[in-house]
């Protein structure tokens, strides 16, 4: 049994902590509220509710495209990681071939290098190639970032699939492909939702490759949109607060929404375990 | 955060499963249709970043604008790092960002975990710890705006510090050369803390409460309980919120970029920040990739040691 003192501490300090988390976004959101006539250079707490700054940012920070190139882009990358990782992950725990845990290990390499180690020469090549500027500059590069972790991740958990389950599959006559689709596929629902959230919020969330590889106004993600943004407005921080926000809702929106999934994926995970 | 999720998981299966397979693979035919279905993850792999990360090194040993013919340099480019002021001290501020990133976080949550051990068993903890968490979610870009309007000479700290009469304390904080990188620092304690904590809470709801017990009867006052059972269980937790939180520090970029580009002089210049300047900027390619190989080089072996410092069976 807990004690209530003991209750009362602990709640205490998930209170505090929570709250430190939170203090700086809630100064965000606050000042986005704040009506722009009374925005000064910082935080502001607002007399009246004023959504203004939301269509001021909205318009004069073309985030309609921006947002559209971001969405474009980690959906591709989302799509593309996850099917790609599926059969990998597939091939690396069910079939027996030399050099598969080499091969195996050579994608783990993905997981340690920095995306810094590997830009530059990509946008030499990229350029050569004449794919700067577009958004295959940004869908492939980050697929392969990506993928790293996704064949990681599927490896494991069509690994922790009982035996038993793959073997009534294979009486009943079933095919690689059918056992793949039919069977670990949906099984590993929790864990493809998971890595889907993972890759789709590293895609969005990514600055350095948009940095680097668009200079076209129109294909600039949503977080680079707001940097270039945030150059142009230094004194008026509730426009700029409410530019933040429309950047930040999409993935905290879906964190939000899929935090279930999210957990229930760890815990399931570490049952089995 | 992915590792997060996944590490504890991995280390945790029967220690029989691997032994298995060689076994068996001795006996078995090769099955080829295997390498058809790694196939297309590996095209994308080898052709965006593997066949980049060799050109990277080979970059690195030439003198390269970018534009024009280049030529050799042999090491030249990696004596420049030791030699060059600015490179050595992006090289310092990494590992003091170190302590702000990975030292502060771990040691306070790990000093809240002793407090809260049964915390994952209070009735919505999972909405705290959604809370706790939101930090890693939102964009570096968004958290880098947001610390910018409280760190401004008229921003929420300043003013605080006023209205208790410390004006004397109050400065540009990101803007004054002693202030500015453990100004930053504290952005990334902020941000990590958070993930430290879920990393651990959920840890210590996987160690056996039979543990506690045990220790209970073995009259064991809670200092005593915290390094007996609680640190022992979260090794592997630990671990990983290393790890995370080191890299973290390491590639800081986006967050340097936002709010100080390095500055003021070169108080928060940090490597990942000097590759990406030297390459796009000031047009030195080849000290970029010499930089950009230096770094990934620390990151491996730091990642290396963390996990060599700990040693527990992991099959991959």
């Amino acid at each position: 049994m807990i004690s209530a003192r003991e209750r009362v501490l602990n709640y205490a300090i998930l209170t505090l902590f929570a709250a430190l988390a939170l203090l700086p976004l809630i100064g965000v959101v606050s000042s986005a509220l704040t009506p722009a006539a009374e925005s000064g250079p910082s935080f502001t707490w607002p007399r009246h509710l004023d959504l203004g700054n939301f269509g001021t940012a909205w318009r004069q920070g073309h985030f309609a495209t921006y947002l559209t190139s971001s969405l474009l882009v980690a959906v591709s990358v989302v799509v593309l990681t996850a099917v790609l990782a599926i059969l990998a992950g597939f091939s690396f725990a069910h079939f027996d071939y030399p050099g598969r845990s080499a091969l195996f290990y050579i994608t783990l390499i993905g997981l340690m290098v920095p995306p810094e180690a590997f830009v530059i020469p990509l946008y030499f090549n990229l350029r050569d190639t004449g794919l700067t500027d577009s958004y295959w500059s940004l869908i492939l590069p980050q697929t392969a970032q990506s993928l790293a972790f996704g064949v990681f991740w599927m490896r494991n958990f069509f690994r922790s699939v009982p035996v038993s389950v793959i073997e009534a599959a294979r009486l009943d006559g079933a095919s690689d492909w059918r056992l793949l689709w039919r069977i670990l596929v949906p099984t590993s629902r929790p864990a493809l939702l998971t890595m889907a959230m993972l890759v789709f919020m590293w895609t969005w969330n990514e600055f350095l490759l948009p940095l680097v590889m668009i200079t076209d106004e129109s294909k600039r993600t949503a977080p680079l949109g707001l940097a270039f943004f945030q150059s142009e407005h230094t004194t008026q921080y509730s426009v700029l607060a409410a530019a933040s926000i429309i950047v930040a809702l999409p993935v905290v929106a879906s964190y939000v929404f899929l935090q279930r999934h999210f957990i229930s994926g760890m815990l399931s995970g570490a049952v089995k375990g | 955060m992915a590792a997060t999720a996944h590490r504890p998981t991995a280390r945790k299966r029967p220690a029989g499963a691997p032994t298995r397979e060689p076994v068996r693979r001795r006996g078995r035919v090769v099955q080829w249709k295997g390498y058809l279905y790694a196939l297309p993850a590996l095209i994308v792999l080898t052709v965006f970043l593997l066949v980049p990360l060799g050109q990277l090194v080979q970059i690195s040993l030439f003198h390269w604008d970018g534009i024009s013919v280049s030529t050799w340099a042999g090491f030249d480019n990696y004596t420049e790092i030791a030699r060059d002021p600015r490179l050595r001290a992006g090289f310092l501020h990494s590992f003091i960002l170190i302590l702000f990133f990975s030292v502060i976080p771990i040691a306070l949550a790990l000093m809240l975990a002793a407090v809260t051990t049964r915390a994952g068993r209070l009735r919505g903890v999972s909405v705290f710890r959604a809370m706790i968490f939101l930090p890693q979610v939102v964009a570096m870009v968004v958290t880098a705006t947001a610390w910018t309007a409280i760190y401004a000479p008229d921003g929420v700290l300043n003013t605080a510090l006023r209205a208790i009469g410390l004006e004397s304390v109050a400065r540009p904080w990101l803007g004054d050369f002693s202030t500015a990188l453990p100004a930053v620092g504290l952005i990334g304690t902020w941000l990590e803390i958070g993930l430290c904590l879920v990393l651990f809470v959920a840890g210590i709801g996987q160690i056996p409460a039979e543990l506690y017990e045990a220790a209970k009867l073995d009259g064991a006052g809670p200092v005593r309980e915290f390094f007996a059972v609680t640190l022992p269980g979260l090794r592997g937790q630990i671990t990983v919120a290393l790890t995370l939180t080191v890299i973290a520090a390491l590639r800081t970029f986006d967050l340097v970029y936002v709010a100080t580009h390095g500055g003021p002089g070169n108080a928060t210049s940090l490597p990942a920040y000097e590759v990406y300047n030297r390459a796009f900027g000031t047009g030195q390619v080849g000290s970029a990739c010499a930089i950009a190989v230096t770094l990934t080089a620390v990151i491996l072996l730091l990642t290396f040691l963390i996990t060599k410092v700990q040693p527990q069976e992991d099959q991959t």
